[in-house]
């Protein structure tokens, strides 16, 4: 030990640039990658925005023009009611989850099977998970209109009427994202250390009060860090509508999200310089969003 | 804590938001390289479709024997992400050489250098053009050059099931049927209590109103480039098909977004289907329905027409075997090659006199008639950039197919947002 200090402390004058640059060395794969795969296509994207760039990469530079047709564009508008409807209703996925993470922790045997049961959608192909609902929520034969009208209810075509399609895959939305939610959260409540319990039943609190004085606050960082994941992920929610909506479908243009319109501009249209516009606003909205939650935790989220 | 918190939003923020632009620029690198070797004996091709696999693999092993030094690849990607993979790759230098093409998606290629002409190698090999419908020859034809050879074309049909015509007691449809004729017998077949209809009425192109606007006597698109939908002709081809569903005598569009029209004949409970040719062998399979269904040609508005569209072999303008790959591509032109997709059943080829193979293909139809309507056949309605007007037209015809609007200001708000789109694409 004593040896080692005074060898390095011999090699000083050239320790820490050998050591930088072996540092350096170290991070440097990953570097590439990050620079090559996340950095580059980010400004390159940034600046297709600003281009009207067509399907084969011509691409000649035209200014804000392009934010300035998504700011009129009422498909737009249409497309971040559609997400934001989304994303809202799937945050109710939190409150839900908290419940079944909290029921399944009281689960003396086969907790892991509960467990799997939830986190099944969570690793189900999202294309096989929608053909799925989307034969459930069929007007004329679906699974869901077939045991309504077992109790007189005349269902609708769920994922065909424009009224309802949106909320109709937002309750999926809420099915898939509980798997994880139920995993992120019950690894919380299994941090809270059990004396605390003990002392409050000593102190005389029953079950609902030990949840919302002890349980509630001390989840608070997994419920926000869930919070947050789920926002990001709903917002970038593409495939339930490519797949239970669809083209041909009459309920489309009323349920289609931001990123399926940026499917549907750039490569469908073959406007990729429009598509990095939607896909930049849609990357600012996220940071803004996020930002905020960041902000308000500051309120409501207990780090004990 | 707050180093676990940063990573979580770095994590969040910057990863998640980055893979989704990712995708983006993922399609702009260089053009790059075949991994084939110019300099060794045997070359590979890639041959890009979207189905008929065993039919195609026939195709290219048939090829193979005849040119042992190439050996051809094929890639079958489904119908879904072929297109947008085809544009990745086309522009990314990795497209397959050889790969299908429709008129819609044409130009865009056509017009951005995209495909290899073939106009030196159809003179050298002498292939007498005449042998194809000339609608299709044109249909692939760009700035005076020839970029595509027709394998293969569809036109529509009225597909109607025997049964329920008997059980309604109406006389089988004709080739003299005209638009009142299908009227009337769509009201007596329909019996919505029993959840049967006498036609589906979808928002269909090529299917629907495709035909029934040159039947009116109207124009999706003018000879001068311009939207035809506000022409009233054009629009009466379009309230043809809203006034099934306004009566009732075709499921609603709700309906056929649940379950696809087509489907919806094949379970009975349609009697009428306007469909392609490309539906025979679907039809023919179903052993239940085989003796049942049957098709003429789709009946006459003011005049008789139906639309005719077809694949067509293309070869990539970067290959790196341009000789090769102009030898397969006339190959697949052949009328050899021809008949071994005739005689399967899976297409009608379009060099002319090897059609019969497939009419013979499936005798309890009348696919003669799909043969015959070539006569009145106008060629698929296309422009430059195709896809953005056409979803223009899925939404501001949805309105008038859902009854919130009627067909004339649905097809007016069209005609404005397409001509608007036509004049774009051309800068």
């Amino acid at each position: 030990m004593a040896k080692g200090g005074v060898a390095a402390e011999r090699r000083r004058p050239h320790s820490h640039l050998r050591e930088a640059t072996v540092g350096y060395a170290f991070i440097l794969p990953a570097l590439v990658g990050i620079v090559a795969l996340y950095l580059f296509p980010l400004i390159k994207t940034a600046y297709l925005s600003f281009t009207k760039t067509g399907v084969f990469g011509d691409s000649t530079f035209i200014g804000g023009a392009n934010y300035a047709n998504l700011v009129t564009d009422p498909t737009f508008g249409t497309a971040l009611r559609s997400s934001a409807i989304y994303t809202v209703i799937v945050l109710l996925a939190i409150p839900i989850s908290i419940v079944i993470a909290a029921l399944i922790a009281q689960v003396r045997h086969g907790a892991t099977l509960y467990r799997i049961a939830y986190f099944l959608p969570v690793v189900t192909l999202p294309v096989a998970v929608g053909m799925v609902w989307r034969f459930i929520y069929n007007g004329d034969f679906g699974l869901l209109n077939a045991l309504l009208s077992l109790i007189g209810i005349d269902g609708k075509a769920w994922v065909a009427d424009p009224t309802v399609a949106i909320f109709a895959v937002s309750a999926v939305g809420i099915w898939t994202s509980l798997g994880t939610a139920i995993i992120i959260l019950g690894a919380g409540l299994q941090g809270i250390p059990q004396d605390l319990y003990e002392a409050a039943s000593l102190d005389g609190a029953g079950p609902l009060r030990q949840f919302r004085s002890i349980t509630l606050p001390l989840l608070t960082p997994s419920i926000f860090f869930v919070s947050v994941l789920s926002v990001i992920g709903s917002l970038q929610m593409f495939d339930l509508i490519y797949v239970m909506i669809g083209r041909n479908n009459p309920a489309l243009s009323q349920s289609q999200t931001i990123v399926y319109l940026f499917y549907q501009k750039a490569f469908v249209e073959g406007n990729r310089g429009y598509g990095a516009a939607i896909a930049i606003a849609l990357l600012l909205i996220i940071m803004a969003l996020t930002a905020i939650q960041f902000r308000l935790q500051k309120r409501w989220v207990f780090y004990g | 804590m707050k180093t676990q918190r940063r990573t979580a939003r770095l994590l969040a923020v910057s990863t998640r938001a980055a893979t989704m632009t990712a995708s983006l620029a993922a399609c702009s690198g260089g053009p790059s390289t075949s991994t084939s070797n110019t300099g060794s004996e045997q070359v590979t091709l890639t041959y890009g479709v979207w189905s008929q696999e065993e039919t195609m693999q026939k195709v290219a092993d048939a090829f193979e024997k005849a040119n042992p030094d190439i050996k051809i690849n094929l890639q079958v990607n489904p119908w879904t992400e072929f297109w947008t993979k085809l544009q990745v790759g086309a522009q990314g230098g990795t497209a397959p050489d050889a790969f299908w093409m429709l008129a819609d998606h044409f130009q865009i290629y056509a017009d951005g250098g995209q495909l290899l002409p073939l106009d030196d190698a159809i003179k050298d090999a002498n292939i007498d053009m005449s042998v194809y419908p000339e609608a299709l020859v044109n249909l692939f034809n760009y700035s005076g050059k020839q970029f595509g050879l027709p394998k293969d074309f569809d036109t529509v049909g009225l597909w109607y099931n025997k049964a329920m015509f008997d059980k309604a007691g109406i006389a089988y449809p004709t080739t003299d049927w005209t638009w009142d004729d299908v009227k009337s017998a769509s009201a007596k077949l329909t019996d919505q209590t029993a959840g049967v209809y006498g036609i589906a009425a979808p928002l269909n192109r090529q299917e629907g109103f495709y035909n029934t606007i040159p039947q009116a006597g109207g124009e999706v698109i003018t000879k001068d480039g311009k939207s035809g939908y506000s022409d009233p002709k054009t629009q009466a081809g379009l309230q043809y098909w809203v006034d099934f569903i306004k009566d009732g005598n075709s499921p609603t569009l709700q309906q056929m977004a649940d379950t696809e029209a087509v489907a919806m004949f094949e379970n009975e409970q349609v009697a009428m289907y306007y469909g392609g040719s490309f539906y025979a062998k679907r039809f023919y399979d179903n052993e239940a329905l085989r003796a049942k269904v049957d098709v003429t040609e789709l009946p006459a508005g003011a005049k008789k027409a139906t639309v005719i569209n077809g694949i067509q072999n293309v070869g990539y303008a970067q290959s790196a075997h341009p000789n090769e790959l102009k030898k397969f591509l006339i190959y697949l032109g052949s009328e050899e090659a021809a008949k071994i997709q005739a005689a399967t059943g899976a297409v009608i080829p379009a060099y002319t006199g090897t059609q019969k193979a497939w009419v013979d293909s499936m005798p309890d139809f009348n696919l003669q008639s799909f043969m015959d309507s070539t006569a009145f056949s106008v060629p698929y309605p296309v422009s430059k950039n195709t896809a953005v007007w056409n979803e223009y037209e899925m939404t501001e015809l949805t309105k008038a197919w859902q009854l919130e609007e009627s067909v004339a200001d649905a097809a007016n708000a069209l005609s404005t947002q397409m001509d608007k789109a036509l004049t774009e694409e051309k800068r």
